[in-house]
């Protein structure tokens, strides 16, 4: 293995990402990914996959995902369907097998990244009916008696927003990453990497009202990283002064076009009232 | 190889496996991480720790265990570092007027276990008064170029460099002792959830029935299943203001959470402690106010029942008829509270008080006997115990 991931031009890892996605794909073992909302833990396993030029299969996970939906779905109904329309194709069962996103990616002639998107949002048995699969990296096939084996074993991505506990024994089988909220440095080079053209100033004074922002105690959701630069792009769409970013400006309640920040209501409120309060101080004093 | 590092992490409460420490060997024969301690660590952290909530744990054992390693190294030296070394870098550094101001502070050795002493300290209050190392001319250590490098010749280095990674603990408010958050919460809480299938088969299936059916060659086979509830029931009573008005925010997350985890929950509120009623509104608690009694009566013992609140009050409120500050309360609130209990025999208490601040407090105390010892801090780990303690 000599290929390392070091990032890409439009996703900045830090040192201990680089390290944990490194390993994953040494040892080819899975790596779990946590952190909150918003930081980019899905873009992850695209990046991984265009950095190393390897094919990527997503599976997005539900509520109602079963394990066995990633390897494949016997398809009955139409079978039977096609019974009674007499159709030849009937006699074979493999018609009738429809593969899953993990069958595809074992399938792959070239190594492939398979990302398990929100594996906490699935049944808490989900992760336990996948051991055999990650681990050893084939499955079988009752249907048709096959037996499928990866021929390359594929780099595997999942990320959990942590609703539920993963079980132990799967656990035991990755690697894991936290992905922290980014630093102030660390976001000046994310931002930049999005928004290269973006002014130093608009910038920081950008990066201090955000950051001012999350620091609103009780907020319910905080912004996230891609709250910014969903914010940053309204900014700079809306060629909106720097001056304008100041929120200690008395005059001014709310920073301009907060509606990409602040995602409920609750929020906006208690925002709202803290500058109402601020500026009823200010004024007095 | 790396065993005893193994150990160390076991012993800091982090749950680490063979498995784990077999993929941590493979990936350092890999050559994954490479003669780098920052490298090492991010890689061990990421094999070794699977929960950000034991990022901090890791840190501490890794910085004790590296110091370890280091004092080891400097042990290959001996504990003393050669005396002519340090006399040569004496004769490098010092004028003679210092020294012989470091025969008038009583000689090397002295000097040496004071600095030391003083760099802890210093380390420890990160900026200190007058007598800090260069801090003009009040120091006996302010000029003679001492500082953390010259300390490190001899052999007393390590623990005092720059910063590293995993000694800024930046993880610490991962730690599940820390208070909760409402997503937290749910996932606590849903530990307690048992999904149980009770009596016969119930619920129509249309998906087991239309594979079956297809399966049967399109004779018509109907399935059906049983239907799966949450088997748990919980009563909620929460102490609402008083000494709660600062607890009030994370008791309404825990109300929150819990409330869209069970079927059957039911809350009540009471002020300070548990006496003849208690209310579910807050605006009407004067007008709308149920017996307690009548709870008593309206839930059947397989109920769960969790109080919330921080014990906090004047024993008085507890032990005696009329000690209520709010009313006249004909029978002392110890009284109500051993007819919960008995009626619910599966209880707990959750404090959002801290737990090393309970012994302070005498109500707590006897709050705690109340409970048979069934109080836990309102934290994911007290919450944790709490959930034991009612599944029993």
């Amino acid at each position: 293995m000599t290929q390392k991931f070091s990032g890409t031009e439009r996703y900045v890892a830090t040192e201990d990402l680089m390290m944990a996605v490194n390993a994953a794909v040494t040892l080819a073992r899975p790596l779990l990914v946590k952190g909150e909302p918003g930081t980019g833990k899905t873009q992850l396993a695209e990046e991984v996959a265009a950095a190393l030029g390897k094919p990527l299969y997503r599976w997005h996970i539900k509520s109602t995902t079963k394990a066995q939906h990633g390897l494949y779905e016997y398809d009955a109904v139409s079978r039977l369907r096609d019974s009674q329309l007499g159709e030849a194709k009937v006699h074979d069962i493999r018609n009738y097998i429809v593969k899953g996103r993990l069958w595809e990616a074992f399938e792959s002639d070239t190594q492939s990244v398979l990302l398990i998107d929100e594996i906490d949002k699935a049944d808490i048995e989900f992760p336990n009916d996948l051991l055999l699969e990650l681990d050893r990296m084939e499955f079988y096939v009752h249907e048709t008696r096959e037996f499928v084996k990866a021929k390359q074993r594929p780099i595997v991505v999942i990320t959990s927003n942590n609703e539920k506990e993963l079980p132990d024994a799967f656990l035991r089988r990755c690697f894991f990453h936290f992905i922290r909220f980014p630093d102030a440095d660390t976001m000046m080079r994310i931002v930049a990497v999005h928004y290269p053209e973006l002014k130093r100033e608009l910038l920081s004074e950008a990066l201090n009202a955000f950051y001012k922002l999350r620091e609103v105690p009780g907020l319910k959701k905080k912004p996230s990283t891609s709250e910014l630069l969903d914010w940053l792009k309204l900014l700079l769409a809306e060629d909106v002064p720097r001056e304008a970013l100041r929120t200690d400006d008395p005059r001014k309640s709310l920073p301009p076009l907060y509606g990409a920040l602040l995602k409920n209501e609750q929020d906006v409120h208690l925002f709202e009232q803290l500058i109402f309060l601020q500026r009823r101080q200010q004024s007095r004093s | 190889m790396l065993t005893r590092f193994f150990f160390a992490l076991r012993a800091a409460g982090i749950p680490v496996s063979l498995t784990e420490h077999l993929t941590l060997l493979a990936a350092l024969e890999a050559r994954v991480a490479e003669y780098s301690v920052d490298d090492f660590y991010y890689l061990a952290r990421a094999t070794m720790v699977k929960d950000e909530k034991h990022f901090d744990r890791f840190d501490r054992a890794f910085a004790a265990h590296f110091k370890g390693i280091e004092d080891a190294f400097a042990g290959l030296f001996g504990k003393e570092v050669p005396a002519e070394w340090l006399q040569k870098l004496i004769d490098r550094h010092f004028t003679e007027e210092e020294k012989a101001q470091i025969q008038a502070l009583g000689g090397w050795d002295v000097l040496m276990r004071t600095l030391e002493e003083r760099l802890k300290e210093q380390k420890e209050r990160h900026q200190g008064g007058n007598k800090w190392i260069g801090t003009g001319g009040t120091s006996p250590f302010g000029h003679g170029g001492f500082n953390p490098e010259g300390i490190r010749i001899g052999g007393q280095g390590g623990n005092r460099r720059a910063v590293k990674v995993w000694e800024k603990r930046e993880y610490r408010n991962l730690d599940d002792t820390i208070e909760l958050g409402t997503r937290n919460i749910k996932v606590a809480l849903r530990k307690l959830r048992r999904f149980a299938r009770e009596g016969a088969a119930e619920e129509f299936d249309l998906d087991g029935t239309i594979s079956s059916t297809a399966r049967n060659a399109g004779l018509l086979d109907l399935k059906f299943q049983p239907e799966r509830h949450n088997a748990i029931k919980l009563l909620l009573l929460l102490d609402v203001g008083g000494s709660m008005e600062g607890h009030v925010r994370v008791c309404e997350e825990l109300f929150s959470a819990a409330r869209s985890e069970f079927k059957h929950l039911e809350y009540f509120y009471f002020h300070n402690f548990v006496y003849e009623s208690m209310w579910k509104d807050g605006r009407r608690r004067h007008g709308e106010r149920t017996p307690t009694l009548e709870i008593l009566r309206t839930y059947p013992p397989d109920y769960r029942v969790i109080f919330v609140g921080d014990a906090s009050m004047s024993p008085y409120e507890i032990m005696q008829p009329g000690g209520s500050i709010e009313h006249w309360n004909e029978e002392a609130g110890a009284v109500w509270m051993q007819r919960i209990t008995q009626r619910f025999s599966r209880h707990a208490w959750l404090n959002p008080e801290p737990e090393r601040h309970w012994d302070y407090t005498a109500s707590i105390g006897i709050v705690r006997q109340l409970v048979e010892d069934r109080m836990f801090p309102l934290t994911i780990d007290g919450l944790d115990r709490a959930i034991k303690a009612l599944k029993a």
